[in-house]
């Protein structure tokens, strides 16, 4: 039986903080290469569906943009908020709460137009998300209930409160029975970037200004470093002067913002109207994304891409090859697991202690002599 | 070798060796423990006595190097082996579960199946005979550290061991504690029970040690007989050179000084169902001294710490005072900013964030401090002031180190101790408190952060010491108060102060009258 | 009396695959080890239970299918936690959503093909006894499974020396490794033990509560086990108590909607994740009770030094 062995590095190794998350997506490739093959499908002709192909032409380019946009600005919050080893994985519920309070304008006042009317959803959109997140961080810090799971339910439970209000009352009256709201009017659809290349909207700047925005914040302020101290020690950020309190609502607030500003934006510039679903997942391949981004703001940004071509390629694979576009879920998850498992490497060695090894349940030696 | 080769060996150790990275840890160690004696393994803090010990038992596996016991060769590659043999182990930090009864936790090492209920009896009847009395049924969370002292050694005996080893026992008693423990040891020489017997304290081992073997950075220096040996001599062995001692200038004027750290009428309920409450605390802290709170482990000193610092605040804000100021509802940065500064016991983790650079580090407790110097206006970190500042305090406190900004963790613990202890007087604080000052550090790194503290307080600040060392606080104080479960008595000046007297008020006596020094307050 | 008998044997239909993977994850805790991804080992057995049973047409084949891919998928967790040391937290996350997406790719020619279903236990005689006969002799086998299971783990942890092992990894890694205890040993076969117990709960999802497969149908009642885990103070009788409840108000709001209630149905549904919540706060409100019992070593990453 061979055992793994891991050996402390002194330092954490600069060499594998670059390097893992390429070894990462290397080793996906690989056992994403025995996947097709055992669908029969040949590994080279899929990755070219799936991974080339998609992004071939510029507006497709666009697409991209438009898949990486909300992933990016739910991904660079969560990144804070698991730097701060506080786990908000709700994203997804505070996403559909964005879209939801942000469509409150061109639903419920549709006759209510002008330049206010984006900049105001969009505001919306961040405090309904906010708000959302908010729930989890007052019962961490009132009652120390486990973030994790109540921040995951309410994504139930959003899911549930969209599909009522389409259903309900915020079902569009001429919409012949479909379940979705009204057609937003054109000023409170999000414009797009250059209409004549593609549909990329400004979703996408947002998440680009966000992106760098709380990489400064991290990385130069005060602020950032509270959130890693708090993170790696709790006992010293206390020590420090720091409150965990408020860093649960300081993490919470802000990445339940940012879900929301993702939520509304895709509300508002890729669909253009609330439908009982209105993500495919974001909210959760978001925190692939942040991992594989090593929660490192400007890392996700490449790391959003990726994940954004898994969707596109899901796409591509389906109606190419006839495979489920599950396909992508799956490319997704064996990417977290190699990014987690190659993030090892930076803290440790790792040894492989096969049968030679003598110190492996070794009999006492008794008997023997010297 | 030495002497004693009439006497059979139990057990001989050759060459061995244990290399951590770069680090030998153990280089060569040669032992021999004879059957029937107490053999002290001398030795600093660093000096490879626990890495030793842990290959004895098992626990850690040599690189190189033979172990003979009873004369034959034997590879220790377990605890559970090691057991089999005959080895017993009272560890230093206890290895026992909180959160189980003394009976379960006795059972756990036993591995012969027999119902927790016998096992019970038994540990109930052997701690009885040995005098160390024991209720089998407690949860080891409740207990303090003498009685879980004392679960780690019965069940070490229940093991019917030839050789036990003890890993610093006497760090978490109490002077009248040890005494009895010391009695305990020589029964069991008298049984014929080998001790293996590790120690820094140099009177106890000259006391009860019949032979005695010196490590000093991972490798022997010598053997001797402590007895023929004077303290300084067996000091200078374990040392390596003379280290110089701390001087304490006498204080002058301390009666007519302002009392710079005041605390009154101190009183907190448990946190954590294990944790001890605060009773009615009583202290004030002149400038230009230094006071030390001596007691054993777990009596309320972290609790105590944490209330003086504001990690916690309290609800009366009479009941801390810095200068002259309420402190009481003042969160930790108030306090540092009203001119405390303070060192926690723990320094991986809780002085120290483990993963960051010493210059982050720096940031840890200066944040919001000297003015704009660190972190200026809209919050930005200043990095290049915080990084000469780093680089100030290791060149003043001295501190060894691989890299030019290491992160903490990878510094020695005495190294480590500086920069913290450095950082804060940097500041030149009038109020420094600091829990365990020189806990786990080499004798020179010891002396350095004594006489530092010293200076601070003659300087004109008020010092703050607590620690579980007697040594080290008589060295230090000018007055020794005692926490006991919650409660400090008054502090004796150290001129009236006995081990004895401390001892006493360590283990729970009554004050009685000598504390004159509270009504002059 | 005969509704009576019938909402009693659905809530136990309900109850069931809750309490199967929460015992398995009140295990898994007591050693200190945090898998969250219960969710994911449960739609996997169910999946993977559907498949066989519906590909052999035996849904005792299928059941056993459930117990084995829920205990591979688990060594997955297992691997990368105990032997890499990964975080706890992130990893079970991780293992959660590939369960769900595996699941859904596997599952693609499954949708709509009808399942086989596990027969409930009909002892003659026995069950044909008013009232107590079908509550106690004609429910479906993994009830008493269920029932067994919780008294075993009951038995081992609290009485037997393995478990009293278990628990002492559990409340400090450091102090059962010094004493020469194989800690990742028995973290593994814990982990193990509860990826069976997770895809069982699956299997009973596919083969018994509703005979068909739907992508998600495990719908969040892994993460509803892990909230009992919690409420349940890891003590197994109390988890038993708690899969009742929510057993209870999942049927309750299910027939709530069936009686037309004036009430939108969506609310009813929402429920059940609602109550975890509610019932999350009251348990942590007791700080002391939550502060004894939580293993305290419980989601910290454990490396020998050898």
């Amino acid at each position: 039986m061979m055992r793994l062995e891991l050996v402390k590095r002194p330092q954490r190794s600069a060499l594998f903080s670059v390097l893992s998350p390429f070894i990462a997506f290397a080793l996906t490739m690989i056992a994403g290469a025995i996947m097709f093959a055992l669908l029969g499908v040949s590994p080279l002709n899929a990755f070219n569906v799936y991974f080339v192909q998609p992004i071939s032409e510029v507006w497709q380019l666009h697409e991209l943009a438009i898949k990486a946009a909300p992933l990016i600005l739910i991904a660079v919050g969560l990144s804070v908020c698991y730097k701060a080893n506080i786990w908000n994985i709700g994203a997804e519920g505070q996403f559909i709460l964005g879209g939801i309070f942000g469509s409150i304008i061109p639903v419920l006042f549709p006759e209510f137009e002008g330049p206010l009317v984006l900049p105001l959803m969009l505001l919306l959109g961040m405090v309904g998300g906010a708000l959302y997140a908010a729930i989890p961080a007052l019962l961490k810090t009132r009652f120390s209930t486990n973030e994790i799971l109540t921040s995951l339910m309410l994504v139930y439970v959003a899911q549930l409160f969209l599909d009522w209000l389409v259903r309900g009352p915020w079902r569009d009256p001429q919409g012949h029975g479909f379940p979705q709201t009204i057609q937003f009017g054109d000023s409170a659809v999000l414009p797009e970037l250059m209409p004549d290349a593609g549909r990329a909207n400004w979703g996408f700047v947002f998440a680009l200004v966000a992106a760098v925005t709380v990489w400064l914040m991290m990385s130069r302020m005060l602020k950032g470093f509270e959130v890693r101290v708090l993170g790696s020690s709790p006992r010293a950020g206390r020590f420090a002067g720091f409150g965990l309190s408020k860093m649960v609502f300081f993490t919470f607030l802000l990445s339940g913002a940012l879900a929301g500003l993702a939520g509304i934006s895709e509300v508002s510039g890729a669909i253009g109207q609330l439908q009982p679903v209105i993500s495919p997942g974001y909210g959760f391949t978001a925190i692939i994304v942040a991992f594989l981004g090593r929660l490192n703001p400007l890392g996700i940004v490449a790391a959003g891409l990726v994940l954004a071509l898994t969707y596109l390629g899901g796409e591509a694979v389906q109606s190419a090859l006839g495979i489920s576009d599950k396909v992508a879920r799956v490319f997704q998850g064996m990417l977290l697991f190699f990014v987690l498992g190659c993030d090892t490497l930076i803290h440790y060695r790792i040894r492989l202690i096969g049968f030679a090894a003598p110190q492996l349940e070794a009999a006492p030696k008794l008997e023997e002599a010297r | 070798m030495s002497a004693n080769h009439d006497r059979a060996n139990l057990l001989e150790v050759r060459g061995l060796t244990k290399i951590f990275g770069t680090l030998a840890a153990c280089n060569h160690i040669d032992l021999n423990i004879a059957k029937g004696e107490i053999h002290a393994l001398l030795g600093e803090n660093g000096a490879g006595k626990s890495t030793l010990v842990k290959m004895l038992f098992g626990s850690l596996e040599p690189n190189s190097g033979e172990i003979f016991w009873n004369g034959q060769a034997v590879r220790i590659t377990s605890p559970g082996l090691a057991k089999k043999l005959g080895i017993g182990m009272v560890f230093q930090h206890f290895s026992l579960f909180e959160a189980l009864t003394a009976a379960e936790n006795i059972a756990l090492s036993l591995n012969d199946g027999s119902p927790i209920s016998a096992i019970a009896a038994k540990a109930r009847a052997l701690s009885y005979s040995y005098g160390l009395p024991l209720d089998p049924e407690s949860l080891v969370g409740d207990l303090s550290v003498g009685e879980r002292q004392r679960i780690e050694i019965i069940r070490c005996l229940l093991q019917t061991p030839q050789l036990i080893i003890l890993d610093e026992p006497t760090s978490v008693l109490t002077p009248q504690e040890a005494d009895k423990l010391f009695e305990t040891l020589e029964r069991l020489r008298a049984e014929g029970k080998s001790i293996l017997y590790i120690s820094h304290r140099l009177e106890e081992v000259k006391r009860i040690c019949d032979r005695a073997t010196v490590l000093r950075h991972g490798k022997v220096v010598g053997h001797c007989n402590p007895r023929q040996e004077t303290a300084a001599s067996l000091a200078r062995m374990m040392v390596g050179n003379e280290v110089k001692a701390v001087v304490r200038a006498p204080a002058k004027g301390i009666e007519t000084a302002p009392a710079l750290l005041e605390i009154h009428g101190l009183t907190r309920k448990p946190a954590t169902p294990f944790a001890i409450p605060l009773k009615n605390i009583n202290l004030s802290v002149r400038a230009g001294e230094v006071i030390g709170i001596a007691g054993v482990a777990g009596n309320g000193q972290g609790e105590f710490f944490e209330s003086v610092s504001g990690e916690v605040l309290q609800q009366d804000p009479g009941s801390v005072r810095i200068r002259g100021k309420d402190a009481g509802g003042v969160s930790i940065t108030g306090r540092r900013l009203m001119g405390a500064a303070f060192v926690p016991e723990e320094r991986l983790g809780h002085g120290a964030a483990p993963r960051m650079k010493l210059s982050e580090n720096l940031l840890l407790s200066r944040h919001a401090t000297d003015g704009k110097s660190f972190v200026g206006s809209g919050g930005m970190v200043r990095n290049g002031s915080v990084y000469s500042a780093a680089q100030r305090i290791i060149a003043a406190m001295d501190v060894r180190k691989s890299a030019p900004d290491p992160e903490a963790a990878a510094l020695s613990g005495g190294n480590l101790q500086k920069f913290i202890v450095g950082r804060e007087l940097d500041r030149k604080p009038s109020v420094m408190v600091v829990n365990q000052p020189t806990w786990g550090v080499d004798a020179g790194a010891a002396a350095h952060i004594r006489q530092a503290l010293i200076e601070l307080a003659r300087s004109g600040s008020a010092v703050l010491v607590i620690s579980q060392d007697l040594d080290e606080l008589f060295e230090l104080s000018d007055a020794i108060a005692v926490m006991h479960n919650g409660e400090l008595s008054a502090p004796l000046p150290i001129a009236e102060a006995t081990f004895e007297r401390i001892g006493l008020l360590m283990g729970g006596a009554e004050p009685g009258h000598a504390e004159h020094r509270m009504e002059t307050a | 009396m005969d509704i009576t008998v019938n909402i009693l044997l659905t809530i136990a239909t309900a109850a069931t695959p809750l309490l199967i993977a929460a015992i398995g994850e009140l295990v898994v805790e007591r050693s200190g080890v945090l898998n969250l991804g219960v969710e994911g080992m449960m739609i996997m057995g169910a999946v993977g239970g559907f498949g066989a049973g519906y590909l052999t047409g035996s849904p005792w084949i299928g059941l056993l299918a459930a117990i084995v891919v829920g205990a591979l998928f688990s060594l997955l967790f297992a691997v990368m936690t105990l032997s890499l040391a990964t975080n706890q937290v992130a990893t079970g996350l991780s293992l959660t959503l590939l369960g769900l997406g595996l699941s859904g790719m596997i599952g693609t020619s499954f949708v709509g093909q009808p399942g086989v279903r596990l027969p409930n236990l009909d002892i003659p005689g026995l069950s044909s006894i008013p009232v107590v006969g079908k509550l106690i002799f004609g429910q479906d086998p993994l009830f008493y499974v269920s029932i067994g299971l919780t008294a075993a783990v009951m038995w081992f942890l609290f009485r037997t020396r393995t478990g009293l092992t278990l628990r002492s990894i559990g409340d400090s890694h450091v102090s059962a490794h010094a004493l020469g205890i194989k800690v990742i040993r028995y973290r593994y076969l814990a982990v193990i033990f509860g990826g069976a117990c997770a895809g069982l709960a699956g299997g009973h999802l596919s083969l018994v509560y509703t005979p068909q497969w739907v992508e998600n149908m495990s719908a969040g009642r892994g993460w509803i086990a892990l909230a009992l885990v919690v409420f349940a103070s890891w003590r197994p009788w109390r988890v038993l108590a708690g899969a009742y409840i929510f057993g209870a108000v999942w049927i309750g709001q299910l027939h709530a909607q069936a009686f037309g209630i004036p009430v939108p149905s969506q609310f009813l549904s929402s429920l059940p994740y609602l109550a975890t919540i509610v019932v999350l706060v009251l348990i942590s409100r007791n700080k002391r009770l939550t502060m004894m019992n939580t293993p305290a070593s419980l989601g910290q990453p454990f490396v020998p030094d050898r």
